[in-house]
């Protein structure tokens, strides 16, 4: 059952759902390291040492980092962007269905990697990005920058391969009629998103690849001596580390977009310029880069160049707060719980970009580098912008996904656990770091910076409760199915082709494919008398499952096990593997199959009756 | 803001919302080709970036101009170029549906491949055995890592071929497989395409005093 229907499947709404379980699944190691640093940072004064020696503790923050980075907001994200965009635009599946399921698999198998240090070997000690040289063999000879690389290489090849499909989905297979400009704004923020994807992933790939050469061969691209430079891995790993923070947070502003144009029953504000606006912020995260390490003595015409890009970006996306409040100006407003992350994304958003643009100020920037306040920026904006985004989108879509709503008592709970929780956390760590407080540190001499690190612990319980109430949530909804069910698959008044379909979808999406006359599809069929057809049905071609997604990202996974060990024969046999496996499924030709004429009679019929029988 | 076209319009005038036959949207296969191979030109464009910036990076050893073997490089570069020309020919073979000259035109850029591809290691060989190896300096790590990854790819490019001879033998000129010869194809010259990047900013400008 599990692997004929979901490991081996190549359905776009199933391997969506996997990244999303993948995401969630991260999250809570993620946060548990979180909680560790938090507690240890609240008692570890004078001469209390803490519980985690800085052994330990190194490594716990650069896992939390990697973790929350790579396999929790990238899967979720992509989870989203998997199951809606096909949806979105009237499509059965993606360009690539088979790519996609391996792309799940090498985007699992790293995180695997990930969590395996946990219990072989130990994980870097290095910060997130494994800046070298530290992160060089001299400084760090054990395996944990080596799991390190090999996660993420492995990992980056499946987010790689999903944003071309992605891509080729959005550019080849829109629904007749949908002109660009006639696209939901999900779906333009998703093409963004993968066009950033393609365009930064390949630079990660290589400046990893790099760093392994330094390590494994004994190069001196980061070294210290012999010609080496480590600051090019700083400008590399950045090229592809500021669009990778646009790469999270465009879709989430596209998961906005939507809920507040249906939740306010309204068009959204300036469609076109939210799209130029996303356009804009797309190419500008290219030309920013640098602001991540104006210390780096690069002069000051430079850090005033990338400081005054920095600044411009904040542009675009101002446009797009305007936006969201005009489209609820006036409109009817339902408070539900999507609605709610939104606003409470706005609040925090606008605080968490305040103190970018500050950051973004370079002599300011000498002051506040590595301190707490960037540390309590960036989580501004990623917990205050992605996640919340996520977790809109995740309440949004969920009736589509499951056919039933998830309940809003415990969702509120959370909601309120999440959103104070945050500002408990973190309004101190700015304090902190205007007071001159540096990140990463496992033990503190100053005994009146205590009382900050406390209150911050206790907004990290917050936020813990407010993670057990969405975990709460997802239970008393599976228990309350029943009262929750959507029968019309459309159970938020919803105003994009998502909503057209049945809740969960069948396995074909759309028995016909829609046509697209006008922006938002599904409110304009409701608003023309659209009926639904329900005779006519033809065969529906379809791509069939296949394990070799599985099966390569496997051996891939092996492989990297087997470099990260120094295990050179069972690395060169995986590699091997790999490659005959590769091999070995392009002589499978038959990869399709069609869905029979009575099968959609038979599906589409028992929605007529459920339809009927809940008017 | 409705496309009133005949087949949009039903009888009535309401707009039609869907299609009613089955819907065949483009093959994406060659646009999904093409955005992977500009992922990869971006992964070039980082090891050329890295030889622009310690190509010049000899921390005392040996330069460009010490150890570049022009005329080895200029056969080893005819060979590539060539390899593209007979790549071409076994196109225009499978446009006349000849499957036996396709193939023979294919194993001979697989031919020229690998000769490049020989030579190429020869060349590697021999700078290892002078002690002039990628550890030497930043510069050679450079150097090797941003010809040898051009290499690793022509490596792949042959296996592929290799595979795609064994499946165009088997099954003929399908679309499936003119499909992947086109893919084939314009991996192969955006080989060529790099090597004439690596060619000149690395060999022709390396020996420059």
């Amino acid at each position: 059952m599990l692997w004929r229907d979901w490991i081996t499947s190549i359905d776009h709404k199933k391997i969506g759902i996997m990244y999303i379980i993948l995401g969630l699944v991260m999250l809570l190691r993620g946060f548990a390291d979180a909680l560790m640093m938090r507690a240890q940072q609240a008692m570890a004064f004078g001469d209390a040492a803490g519980f985690l020696p800085p052994h330990h503790y190194d490594q716990v923050f650069t896992a939390h980092g990697v973790i929350m980075i790579f396999f929790v907001a990238m899967p979720l994200v992509t989870g989203l962007m998997n199951y809606v965009v096909p949806l979105q635009i009237g499509a059965r599946d993606v360009a690539f269905p088979f790519l996609n399921n391996f792309s799940f698999w090498m985007t699992a198998f790293g995180a695997g990697l990930v969590m395996a240090s946990l219990f072989v070997g130990e994980f870097a000690r290095t910060g997130w990005l494994a800046y070298p040289p530290l992160s060089g063999i001299l400084a760090s000879p054990d395996v944990g920058v080596d799991y390190y690389i090999w996660s993420l290489q492995i990992a980056g090849v499946g987010t790689l391969l999903s944003g071309v499909n992605l891509l080729a989905t959005i550019v080849k297979m829109r629904a007749p009629g949908m002109t660009m400009m006639k696209m939901p704004v999900f779906t333009w923020t998703s093409l963004c998103t993968n066009v950033l994807i393609v365009a930064a992933f390949p630079v990660l790939t290589a400046v990893l690849a790099l760093l392994s050469l330094d390590r494994y061969v004994g190069t001196n691209f980061f070294s210290n001596d012999l010609g080496g430079n480590a600051m090019m891995y700083v400008n590399l790993i950045w090229i592809w580390g500021h669009p990778e923070v646009y790469i999270l947070v465009l879709p989430a502003f596209g998961i906005f977009s939507e809920v507040v144009s249906t939740f306010c029953s309204k068009r959204l504000f300036g469609y076109a310029s939210m799209v130029y606006a996303t356009v804009v912020i797309t190419i500008l995260s290219y030309l920013v880069w640098l602001h991540h390490f104006f210390t780096m003595g690069s002069g000051a015409s430079v850090n005033s160049f990338f400081g005054i890009t920095t600044m411009i970006i904040s542009i675009p996306t101002g446009a797009k707060i305007f936006n969201w409040l005009f489209t609820m100006y006036r409109g009817r407003i339902r408070f539900e719980l999507p609605m709610m992350w939104t606003i409470g994304f706005m609040v925090t958003f606008v605080i968490g970009g305040m103190t970018g643009v500050l950051l973004a100020v370079p002599p300011a920037d000498f002051v506040l580098h590595n301190s707490l306040f960037l540390i309590a920026h960036f989580h501004n904006v990623i917990i205050g912008g992605v996640l919340f985004g996520l977790l809109a989108g995740i309440t949004y879509w969920f009736p589509k996904a499951f056919g039933y709503k998830l309940d809003p008592f415990w969702g509120k709970c959370s909601f309120w656990f999440w959103l104070i929780g945050f500002y408990v956390a973190f309004m101190p760590l700015y304090v902190l770091g205007l007071m001159g407080v540096t990140r990463r540190m496992s033990h503190f001499e100053d005994p009146s910076l205590q009382i900050w690190f406390q209150v911050a612990a206790f907004g990290a319980v917050l936020i813990a409760l407010g993670i057990a109430c969405f975990i709460i949530q997802l239970v008393v909804s599976f228990m309350r199915r029943e009262q929750l069910r959507d029968v019309t698959g459309d159970p938020w008044d919803g105003r994009t082709l998502e909503w057209a379909t049945a809740s969960p979808p069948p396995d074909y999406n759309f028995a016909f494919t829609p046509r697209v006359h006008d922006n938002d599809a599904w409110y304009d069929m409701k608003s023309n008398g659209y009926q639904r057809p329900v005779t006519g049905f033809l065969p529906i071609h379809m791509p069939k499952n296949t394990s070799a997604g599985f099966i390569i990202a496997a051996l891939s996974a092996a492989t990297g096990f087997g470099l990260i060990w120094h295990m050179w024969l069972l690395a060169g046999l995986a590699f091997v593997a790999t490659l005959v496996a590769t091999i070995v499924h392009t002589f499978n030709y038959k990869r399709d199959f069609h869905i029979p004429a009575e099968d959609v009679l038979r599906v589409e019929d028992a929605r007529s009756r459920l339809l009927a029988g809940h008017v | 803001m409705f496309d009133n076209t005949a087949s949009s319009l039903a009888a009535s005038g309401v707009p039609r919302f869907h299609l009613a036959d089955e819907h065949h949207p483009e093959n994406g296969t060659l646009l999904g080709f093409w955005l992977y191979l500009m992922s990869d030109c971006l992964i070039f464009a980082c090891l050329f970036a890295t030889y622009a910036v310690l190509g010049r990076s000899y921390a005392a050893g040996p330069s460009g101009a010490d150890l570049f073997d022009l005329p080895l490089v200029a056969v080893n570069t005819s060979l590539l170029l060539l390899s593209s020309i007979t790549y071409g020919f076994a196109m225009l073979e499978m446009q006349r549906e000849r499957l036996k000259a396709t193939l023979v035109w294919l194993g001979i850029t697989g031919l020229l491949g690998a000769g490049f591809l020989g030579l190429e290691l020869y060349e590697f060989a021999h700078l290892i055995h002078e002690g002039a190896g990628p550890q030497r300096s930043a510069f050679l790590s450079s150097f090797f890592t941003l010809v040898g990854t051009h290499g690793l790819h022509v490596a792949f490019g042959i296996i592929w071929l290799v595979t795609l001879m064994f499946q165009v033998g088997k099954h003929g000129l399908i679309v499936e497989n003119r499909r992947r010869l086109m893919c084939l194809s314009m991996f192969w010259h955006f080989l060529d395409v790099v090597w004439i990047g690596v060619f000149t900013f690395v060999y022709l400008m390396g020996v420059l005093p």
